[in-house]
C-alpha cells in the first residue's frame, strides 16, 4: 500500500500535533494536503522549503497524493544555494515560509496556508518521468545541485518496511528530532503515517528546554537520532530524565561508536525500552538494514540484517560475491526502496530507473557467522560529520577554487585540512564551513611542509601525518 | 602601578563564548541567544557547555544545560554553581 494515498483510513486519529498543542486528524491532514495538491496539479516541479511545520508536511503529502514531483530543501537553505538550485532546476512552484517569498524574483503567489506561500514561477512545463516522486539531497551533496531521485514506490515501500521492523503501531507518538528534508527525518514521518501513528512537529533541538517540554506534553514514545544526537543525549545524561512514555530509540545517519551503542542499549534494556541501530542512505530512500534491539548489547558494532523486503550481500573487487563470514568487501543492497538514480539538472527529471533496484553502497562490510553485517570502512573518500556525509574530494576542490592548496583527510569526528601556507588556516576552515554549513569545530587546519604527491601529481593520502 | 593578572569570572565567561561560538566581543550581551548566531546551534551549544564546565571546573545539571538559552541566562545559571559575576 501507498501510505500517502490511504491516509483517509485512519480518519479521526491524530496525525500531527503542533507545538502549541493544536491537533490535526488524518482526515484533516488529507483535506489540507489535497487543497494544496489541487493548486499544483499540472505535475510541475515544486521546491519545498521544509521546516518541521504543519504547512511543510501538508505540502509534502499534497505533492505525493497529487503525483507532483517535489524537491525537499532545508527551510533555512542559504540564499545563494537556493539561487543556484533555482537556476539548475527552474521549478514551476515553490512552497516556502512567507518570510522568504521575496527571494524568488518574478514569482507570483497563488496559494497560502499556515505561514507558507505557494509561488508560481512561470517556468515551462516539466517533462518528468511518471515514477518520479521526490528529489532529496544526500548529506554529501550539500551545496551542490545533486539530488537523489526517489519513486512513489520507493517512498511507500521503505515506509512500510520501517513500520514493520520497528513495530510502529497507531498508538505510537513520534516527535521530530531531525529535519524533514533529511531522508532519516522524512522516514520517521513516513513510517508513522504508514502506521496511523501521531507525530509531534517541532523545530526545537534536543539542547532546548522547549524540546523536552514537548516530549513530556506529547508523551512521545520514540526518539530518533544521528550519532551526534546520541552524544548530546549522553552529555545531557538523558537516562536520568523522567520520560515514562518513551519506549523506542532509533539511531542511523552514520556509525555510532560501539561504546555508545553498548551504553544506550544497556540503559534501554534497564528501562524496558527498545534501542535500534540502523543503516541506510538517501540512495536507498533511507533504510537498508537494522540491528534487532535484542542484539544491540551482543553486537554493538553491527548494522544487523536487511530490512524486510531487502537483501544485502558483499562483493570482492572483481565483483564476485563473498560468502565466507569475516571477509570484507563492498556492501550491496537490493530492494524496492533503491532510488532511480541522481539528478543534477532539470532535464534529468525525465530519466527513468538507472539502478534496477540494486545499490552499490560504497561501504566496506563483512558478515559474521550469524548473518549480521558490520561496516568496516568506506570505499570512497567520505567522512560523516555530525551525521552529514562530506565528500573529501569536494571539499578539496572547493578550497582549491578559493586559492587554498590543500589535502583533506579525517574521520567521522574531525575533518583535517592539510595546508602548506600557515597564513591560510582560518580561511580554509571558514571556506570548508561555508561549503558544508557545518559547525567550525568539525574542521581543523594542519600545516605541513608539503603535500605528498606521486609522480602523476596525485595526493598520497597514506603519507599525510 | 600594578597590572591585574587574575582574570575576572566575567572575562573568563566572555572568552569561552568568543572561542566556542566564534563571535566577536561586541556581540556578547543581551541579544546573544540560542540560534541568534549560526554557530550557536545544538552542536555549538554542546561545545559551549563543555568549555564552560572545563573553564569553571563545574558539572552542570541536565535542566541547566537545556535552560541555558542566552548569554544573560547563562550567568544566572552559573551563579548556582558558585560562579559569581
Amino acid at each position: 500500500m501507498n501510505f500517502y494515498d490511504e491516509m483517509e483510513r485512519y480518519g479521526s486519529a491524530v496525525a500531527f500535533v503542533e507545538e502549541d498543542g493544536a491537533v490535526h486528524s488524518y482526515a484533516q491532514a488529507v483535506e489540507a494536503a489535497d487543497a494544496f495538491g489541487s493548486t499544483v496539479a499540472d505535475r510541475g516541479l515544486v521546491f519545498l522549503l521544509a521546516d518541521n511545520s504543519l504547512a511543510a508536511a501538508t505540502g509534502y503529502i499534497g505533492c505525493l497524493r497529487a503525483r507532483v514531483p517535489a524537491a525537499l530543501l532545508a527551510g533555512g537553505i542559504p540564499s545563494d544555494q537556493l539561487a543556484s538550485l533555482l537556476a539548475a532546476y527552474r521549478p514551476n512552484y515553490l512552497w516556502l515560509p512567507r518570510a522568504r517569498a521575496a527571494e524568488v524574483p518574478g514569482a507570483v503567489e497563488v496559494y497560502a496556508q499556515g505561514g507558507y506561500v505557494l509561488l508560481s514561477t512561470g517556468a515551462e512545463p516539466l517533462r518528468a518521468h511518471s515514477d518520479l516522486a521526490l528529489l532529496m539531497t544526500t548529506s554529501g551533496s550539500t551545496g551542490s545541485a545533486k539530488f537523489v531521485r526517489l519513486s512513489y514506490g520507493n517512498v511507500a515501500a521503505n515506509a512500510a518496511s520501517i513500520a514493520a521492523y520497528l513495530k510502529i503501531a497507531s498508538e505510537d507518538r513520534a516527535i521530530t528530532t531531525l529535519p524533514m528534508h533529511y531522508v532519516f527525518g522524512l522516514s520517521v514521518i513516513n513510517s508513522h503515517l504508514h502506521a496511523g501513528a501521531r507525530i509531534a512537529l517541532t523545530d526545537a533541538s534536543l539542547m532546548e528546554k522547549r524540546f523536552w517540554e514537548q516530549v513530556k506534553a506529547q508523551q512521545s514514545t520514540s526518539l530518533s537520532g544521528v550519532p551526534y544526537t546520541y552524544e548530546l543525549l549522553k552529555r545531557l545524561r538523558w537516562e536520568r530524565m523522567e520520560l515514562p512514555d518513551l519506549r523506542v530509540m532509533t539511531q542511523a545517519g552514520g556509525k555510532l561508536s560501539a561504546a555508545l551503542v553498548s551504553e544506550f542499549a544497556g540503559h534501554c534494556r534497564q528501562k524496558g525500552m527498545r534501542f535500534y541501530v540502523m543503516y541506510g542512505a538517501a540512495e536507498a530512500t533511507a533504510r537498508m538494514a537494522y540491528l534487532p534491539s535484542q542484539l544491540a548489547l551482543e553486537k554493538p558494532g553491527s548494522i544487523g540484517v536487511p530490512i524486510p523486503g531487502g537483501e544485502l550481500w558483499i562483493e570482492d573487487e572483481s565483483g564476485i560475491a563473498i560468502t565466507r563470514s569475516g571477509v570484507a568487501g563492498e556492501l550491496f543492497y537490493r530492494g524496492p526502496n533503491v532510488s532511480l538514480g541522481y539528478a543534477r539538472r532539470r532535464e534529468d527529471l525525465a530519466l527513468g530507473d538507472e539502478r534496477g533496484g540494486v545499490l552499490a553502497t560504497g561501504d566496506l562490510a563483512q558478515r559474521d557467522a550469524d548473518g549480521a553485517y558490520s561496516i568496516v570502512g568506506r570505499k570512497s573518500r567520505f567522512v560523516k560529520l555530525f551525521g552529514n556525509r562530506v565528500n573529501l574530494e569536494e571539499v578539496e576542490h572547493f578550497l582549491r577554487g578559493a586559492g587554498i592548496d590543500c589535502a583533506c583527510a579525517g574521520d567521522d569526528a574531525l575533518l583535517r585540512i592539510y595546508i602548506t601556507n600557515p597564513a591560510l588556516g582560518n580561511d580554509a576552515v571558514a571556506a570548508a564551513q561555508r561549503l558544508t554549513q557545518l559547525h567550525p569545530s568539525a574542521f581543523r587546519a594542519c600545516v605541513i611542509d608539503s603535500i605528498p604527491r606521486n609522480e602523476a601529481g596525485k595526493i598520497i593520502y597514506a603519507e599525510l601525518p | 602601578m600594578t597590572t591585574a593578572t587574575a582574570e575576572t569570572n566575567k572575562q573568563r565567561y566572555d572568552k569561552v563564548f568568543m572561542e566556542a561560538l566564534n563571535v566577536p566581543a561586541e556581540e556578547l550581551g543581551e541579544n546573544l541567544i540560542y540560534n541568534s548566531v549560526a554557530a550557536w546551534d545544538s552542536v555549538g551549544h554542546m561545545s559551549l557547555m563543555a568549555a564552560l564546565e572545563t573553564e569553571f571546573d563545574i558539572m552542570m545539571e541536565t535542566d541547566d544545560i537545556i535552560d541555558f538559552s542566552s548569554y544573560a541566562k547563562g550567568m544566572e545559571i552559573l551563579s548556582k554553581y558558585e560562579v559569581q559575576f
